[in-house]
């Protein structure tokens, strides 16, 4: 079942290769998946400033660290060289092209250079990573745990780390050492004091926290945290059937859940090499832009009642509402919609579906015409929003910004655009961007995707598809009911899914769709059992909060809070 | 002269006092059916939940019908926890320092099966359940809980109030927490031994902090199902 390997053809390869003379190769790779290049610990560092500041590679965006440990994988004897990958997933805006650095690491202390120096965005991954399948950085600026708390041992996501083995934390870390660290003068307790906010606090909608040294009104040093809502989902993942982790995905950005488990089924579909019925497609998107469009007003909600503008969280949560009342009927489930399926979905769209969405789309306009009329030319809106949690163009693609924030800095990069998946590509859209990059930037970018949203579910209702809503390879989805009791391969299709559930052939894969926040990737890997052997998500929010830090450093407490709500950072996704 | 036809009681266990225009009851009474109607939340929002809550809140499901719309981000306001969420070890000592601080009489909600039991987090990270930490009044289940659900689940504990059930058992150092379900026929309480024991009056009272999640046996069951009727 394996697909041919092709060996990507990267132009800047030959150069690469001349340079460092034969410490890096290009991969075979399907033709699913992304390039590959495989360099060692010790050309890391050369290799990856070549693929940043090389013109024809310009691989300037860090996308995510995806760490594997590969003791359990059939055909390797442990104690062998390479028990431990680290994967980079890196981007280039200029180029639109994702890649994929490998260094294959030993078992035994393994260990590269830090890059945290050749793109910023490293820095938080490569602490997950060492805390969670124990890679150390050499050189790394703040080598701690990030998601398990000061008191846990081991490493959990390493395949001998017991899934349920817990360890108690009583005290909660107070961060000083970290925030001295950070203050130009550590000494001077006097003219600043220490601001703890979080992770308990209702303008994180969730669960992060930052300590803040404050000077008056002023944050003169901040340092974040997060790991309060690190649920293990990679773990759990790996211990359920592929398709039990769709319910997980949704648990994810539980703001527009639907997006995450299409984004999964989309990458073991690719993986799987079956394609679903256009129906499914037109379903999944529309439904994904509607997820958008509740994920951008909680954001928008949420972040002016912070503000004091309380007016506007009843009108964002009015069509969520309705938009709710779609999903039920669709999936019987509001929030958690585990609505998606490998090779299609759960069960077809209710029969009115066309008409039902349509119905929705005046009250969504009109609501967020309200919001705009009450915020959009407000003048204490401005006040608060323009000029504060600037991110320039630079910064914003040095931290590994994705999405509105992204594009809110002046980076026009949508996966529905650069890369259309399911039926963005057959419809008309724009990408809104602004160039600010302030907090009124990120908001008024959200305001007009929410309306080329509607645009692309009304192109696609114009012309929604008939037809079945799951792909007709058994292997994948059960045959139906009269197959199974007429025909022998019926029943044989249907108990081997049932008994065995899915078989993703062995092989590995990097897919990305664009969440509400940003690039939402998945990096799996499959041994060909009916389990998942790696899941690594890569959340938008993820490096949104590790630069969060450095955005507020120099501003007022209260643009902080602002400019926390309109990164709109999501804990469940920040934290899996 | 003809007497006026009976009222209907103005609260529970506050008789109507025909045509009168004065009431009598016992203080307890009367404080207990005010606090029940009017509790001051304190979301511990964490994840999904915490959306759901929102919902709640919000115009639609609109919480202020049931008097507990004065929703306080500072524990030392509030008088009603509702853990809305999972919770995490690492969180863990934080939802202690939360619960800590508000001060008495105070009521827990545990609302999803997250904060409940652990959910379907049964991983190296998750608090499992969060009787481990904090002592629960009300559970709700639902992953995540329905808004009429958790509406179910504060009805419940306003019951609970009212009744003077939960004063009973806070001062003999005790607590009843019930799970609530979409079927309220199907509710069991949690620790089904210990209420059982304290109605009929036959065994010892389990301690706070102490879980007796095993005993959920078809005994306790039916035994529950008398004890609450
Ligand atoms: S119970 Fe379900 S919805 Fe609630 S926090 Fe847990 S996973 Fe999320």
């Amino acid at each position: 079942m394996s697909a041919t390997l092709t060996r990507p053809s990267l132009s800047f390869a030959p150069v690469l290769e001349q340079k460092l003379k034969g410490r890096v190769t290009v991969e075979e790779r399907p033709a699913h998946d992304i390039a590959t290049l495989v360099t060692d610990a010790a050309t890391l560092k050369e290799a990856a400033l070549f693929l940043r500041d090389d013109p024809a590679a310009a691989y300037d965006l860090f996308l995510d660290l995806a760490s594997v440990d590969r003791s359990k994988l059939p055909g390797h004897a442990t104690g062998k060289d390479a028990r431990f990958q680290a994967n980079y997933i890196l981007y280039s805006t200029r180029r639109n092209e994702h890649l994929r650095l490998r260094v294959n690491l030993p078992a035994k202390d393994p260990a590269v250079p830090s890059l945290t120096g050749v793109w910023p965005a490293a820095n938080w991954f490569e602490r997950e990573a060492w805390d969670l399948m124990g890679i150390r950085f050499d050189g790394h600026p703040n080598l701690q745990r990030l998601l398990t708390h000061n008191g846990f041992v081991g490493h959990a996501l390493r395949k001998d780390y017991d899934k349920g083995q817990r360890w108690l934390c009583t005290e909660e870390d107070l961060l000083q050492t970290e925030l001295a660290a950070k203050t130009d003068d550590p000494a001077d307790m006097f003219e600043t004091m220490t601001l703890n906010f979080g992770p308990s606090h209702p303008t994180t909608h969730g669960t992060l926290r930052v300590v803040m040294r404050v000077d008056g009104e002023k944050i003169v040093a901040a340092e974040s945290e997060c790991g309060y809502l690190h649920r293990c989902f990679e773990k759990m993942s790996e211990t359920h059937t592929w398709v039990q982790v769709i319910p997980y995905t949704d648990r994810l950005n539980y703001c527009s859940p639907m997006i995450n488990g299409n984004g999964y089924a989309l990458a073991v579909e690719k993986m799987l090499g079956i394609d679903v019925p256009p129906r499914a497609k037109a379903a999944r998107t529309v439904l994904n832009e509607f997820s958008r469009i509740m994920d951008h007003l909680v954001c928008i909600g949420a972040n002016l009642v912070d503000l004091g503008a309380l007016t506007n969280f009843w009108y964002a949560f009015q069509p969520r509402e309705e938009i709710y009342g779609l999903l039920e009927a669709c999936c019987g489930a509001r929030l958690t919609s585990s609505y998606a399926r490998i090779g299609g979905l759960a069960k077809d769209v209710p029969d009115n579906f066309v008409e039902w969405s349509r119905s929705l789309l005046p009250t969504i306009r009109d609501r967020i015409a309200d919001i705009d009329g009450l915020i959009t030319k407000n003048k204490i809106a401005w006040n608060r929003l323009r000029g504060t949690g600037v991110v320039t163009k630079e910064q914003a693609i040095a931290w590994g910004f994705t999405g509105p924030s992204l594009r809110a800095s002046g980076v026009p990069y949508d996966v529905r655009k650069d890369k259309p998946y399911e039926m963005y590509g057959d419809v008309d859209f724009d990408v809104p961007i602004a160039t600010e990059g302030d907090n009124f930037a990120r908001y008024i970018v959200r305001m007009e995707e929410m309306r080329q949203s509607m645009r692309i579910i009304e192109q696609i209702l114009a012309r929604f598809p008939k037809g079945p809503v799951n792909s007709d390879d058994y292997r994948v989805i059960l045959p139906p009911k009269e197959m199974v009791y007429n025909e022998m391969e019926g029943l044989i299709y249907h108990f081997k899914l049932v008994f065995e559930g899915v078989k993703v052939p062995a092989g590995e894969i990097y897919s990305f769709t664009e969440g509400a926040n940003g690039e939402l990737g998945y990096s799996l890997v499959s041994d060909g059992s009916g389990f998942p052997y790696r899941v690594k998500v890569r959340p938008p929010c993820f490096p949104l909060f590790a630069a969060f830090e450095k955005i507020i450093k120099g501003g007022m407490v209260s643009d902080a809070v602002a400019t926390l709500g309109l990164l709109n950072i999501i804990a469940g996704e920040l934290d899996r | 002269m003809k007497t006026p036809p009976p009222q209907p009681p103005l609260g529970p266990g506050i008789p109507s006092t025909s045509g009168a225009d004065f009431l009598t009851t016992k203080l307890d009474v009367a404080v207990q059916w005010a606090q029940s109607n009017s509790l001051w939340p304190m979301p511990f929002g964490t994840a999904c939940c915490a959306i759901e809550f929102m919902s709640v809140v919000s115009s639609h499901y609109d919480l202020a019908r049931f008097g507990a719309e004065v929703v306080r981000f500072s524990p030392r306001q509030a008088d009603l926890l509702i853990v809305a969420g999972t919770v995490v070890d690492k969180l863990a000592p934080v939802l202690k320092k939360v619960y800590d601080q508000m001060s008495e009489p105070k009521w827990v909600i545990s609302m999803g099966v997250c904060a409940s039991t652990g959910g379907f987090y049964r991983a190296y990270h998750v608090v499992q359940g969060i009787d481990e930490i904090v002592p629960v009044d009300v559970y709700v289940a639902g992953c995540p809980p329905t808004p009429e659900n958790l509406i179910h689940g504060i009805m419940e504990l306003q019951k609970m109030i009212q009744s003077g059930e939960l004063a009973r058992h806070r001062a003999s150092k005790t607590f009843v927490p019930i799970r609530v379900g979409t079927d309220p026929d199907l509710s069991i309480p949690a620790y089904s031994d210990g209420v059982m024991a304290h109605m009929t009056g036959k065994k010892e009272l389990p301690q706070i902090g102490v879980t007796a999640e095993s005993e959920l046996g078809a005994k306790a069951k039916a035994d529950a199902g008398e004890g609450h009727r």
